[in-house]
């Protein structure tokens, strides 16, 4: 299975989807993170995960990414071709790539070799996998740094290489933590539109936690915010702007009124 | 790299300068109150006794110098390889932890005479001292950078599948490296103190003779010079290993870590 990970026909599979049914997850220390979640996430779908700091928008992250195991409820990934439902350590882990609110890059390696991590981790050749990761460093524009350590680079180029890395796997679900929240806005905004380009030319399913509405509203096609501890989904929105969209249209009047449907969702339930 | 590095000279002339004053201070001191030589050794026959003339100081420097070497070898390859093993076990850790605690705060030269007692005379024993002495060094600060490797990046090897070893062999080493260096570097220099402290209680039986007997030998026979030199000679032999290491550290950390 893992050749076929790097065949250009690769793309042509479709993002994997996600179910997750009354999940709970309580930590060692008695909070309760999360309490009946129920969501579906749709083969090829980018949604924004909306709410408060500490309400468990990270946990459900790492529980869909298989590197936590919930109390109760389910957590299955879905092949969208056949309604295939796997739960986690079948073989699917390559087909899901993580970004860190940080960059987390291992600072002993040049961003080459930090891309190709991924694949040097699933055991595949040097040659393919240092081909693979040039080709991801190209695809976020980071051609030029790539024998670059990272206390070389710049936040935002820490950030790129991250995605490169993430991208190395050309995964179908990509799950994203906060990822441009210590970036400037100038970086952030265009690292936004280099992940929305990125996400519609490569037929990928992206969760993307966040706190800024501005930022859901421009990559996302549905929002999802979630109340306070426990974690409950209080609004589930689907979001009326068109497809194509570049960076102008973060000063439209449709903007606008979505980044405010979102925000006033959020606001209901602060504390 | 925006102020001008300092210059050899500027970096050197000062503390020379100081040496040499407070040298021909003492030297005229001792000469001038006539100062009884078995009491107060002259700077200059400090020196003397470094040049030829038979006292075998730099012999013994050999010795010491293999058997703080092998100690301090063998604290690098067992401190690394225990903490090792104490990371990979939450359980091990756990029982273990508090005693390797407990033991840095024990004077373990003391066990010195004991080594020396099961191990009869030679370089045995002394190498032994110094790999008791210096080993939980090694160990404690190998062990404090294993298990702090940031969960994040532990996350990501377990995302793609990697084996323990790989996430040790890629991961938690790498990343542990300024610490085992920091061990490494207050072993160097407790290995060399291991050395002679054992060669006081090894006294002349031995063979191979280090300076920590010469150390003994010249103090019984009224030689301050001789036993001075002999303490230069030590500092020098903990200053060489250290210098080793820091430049081993600086070319291995200097593309990533902060502190080089």
């Amino acid at each position: 299975m893992l050749p076929m990970l790097h065949t250009p026909s690769r793309h042509r599979e479709s993002g994997l989807g996600v179910r997750i049914e009354g999940v709970r997850r309580q930590f060692d220390n008695g909070v309760v993170a999360l309490d009946g979640i129920d969501l579906d996430v749709a083969s090829g779908e980018f949604l924004a995960i909306l709410g408060p700091s500490g309400c468990g928008k990270s946990t459900l992250l790492r529980l869909i990414a298989g590197l936590d195991k919930p109390q109760g409820g389910n957590v299955f990934t879905m092949e969208a071709s056949h309604g295939k439902a796997d739960r986690h350590g079948l073989g699917t882990r390559a087909d899901i790539a993580y970004v860190f609110q940080d960059a987390h890059l291992l600072p002993w390696r040049n961003v080459l070799t930090n891309v190709a991590l991924p694949l040097e981790l699933m055991g595949i050749g040097k040659k393919v996998r240092e081909e693979s990761a040039q080709r991801a460093i190209e695809q976020v524009g980071l051609g030029d740094a790539a024998d670059r350590y990272p206390n070389q680079l710049s936040g935002g180029m820490r950030m790129r290489a991250s995605l490169a890395r993430a991208m190395v796997t050309e995964p179908r679900l990509l799950l994203m933590d906060e990822p441009f929240a210590a970036l400037d806005e100038i970086t952030r905004q265009r690292l936004d539109d280099q992940l929305r380009a990125l996400w519609a030319a490569l037929n990928m399913t992206v969760i993307f936690v966040t706190h800024s509405t501005i930022e859901a509203a421009f990559l996302a096609q549905r929002a999802i915010v979630l109340s306070s501890r426990p974690a409950r989904i209080v609004e589930d929105y689907v979001l009326n702007l068109p497809a194509e969209r570049t960076g102008s249209i973060r000063s439209t009047p449709a903007f606008a009124r979505e980044t405010r449907v979102l925000y006033q969702a959020l606001e209901r339930n602060e504390v | 790299m925006k102020h001008r590095p300092t210059t050899f000279l500027a970096t050197v002339l000062p503390p020379a300068m100081a040496l040499i004053f407070v040298l021909a201070g003492v030297e005229a001191w001792a000469r001038w109150s006539h100062q009884p030589a078995y009491l107060v050794p002259r700077p200059s026959a400090i020196l003397l006794a470094l040049g030829p003339g038979g006292t075998g100081l730099w012999n013994a420097l050999l010795w010491t110098a293999v058997a703080s070497l092998a100690g301090f070898a063998a604290s690098t390859i067992f401190g690394i390889f225990a903490a090792v093993l104490l990371a990979g076990s939450k359980w091990v850790r756990r029982a273990v932890y508090p005693y390797t605690l407990f033991f840095q705060t024990v004077p373990i030269v003391a066990i010195a005479p004991l080594l020396v007692f099961w191990m009869g005379v030679g370089i045995v024993p002394v190498a032994t001292c110094a790999f008791v002495v210096s080993v939980f060094p090694v160990i404690a600060n190998t062990l404090s950078g294993l298990v702090s490797t940031e969960p994040a990046l532990v996350d990501l090897f377990r995302l793609y599948g990697a084996s323990r070893f790989a996430a040790l062999w890629k991961l938690r080493l790498p990343a542990a490296l300024p610490n085992i260096f920091i061990g490494l570097r207050i072993a160097a220099g407790l290995a060399v103190i291991g050395a002679v402290v054992a060669e006081f209680l090894v006294g002349t039986l031995g063979e191979h003779e280090g300076l920590g007997v010469r150390i003994v030998e010249n103090t019984k026979y009224a030689y301050p010079d001789r036993v001075f030199a002999a303490v230069l000679l030590a500092s020098f032999l903990g200053l060489a290993m250290f210098t080793v290491i820091n430049i081993i550290a600086f070319l291995s950390l200097r593309r990533w870590h902060a502190s080089q």
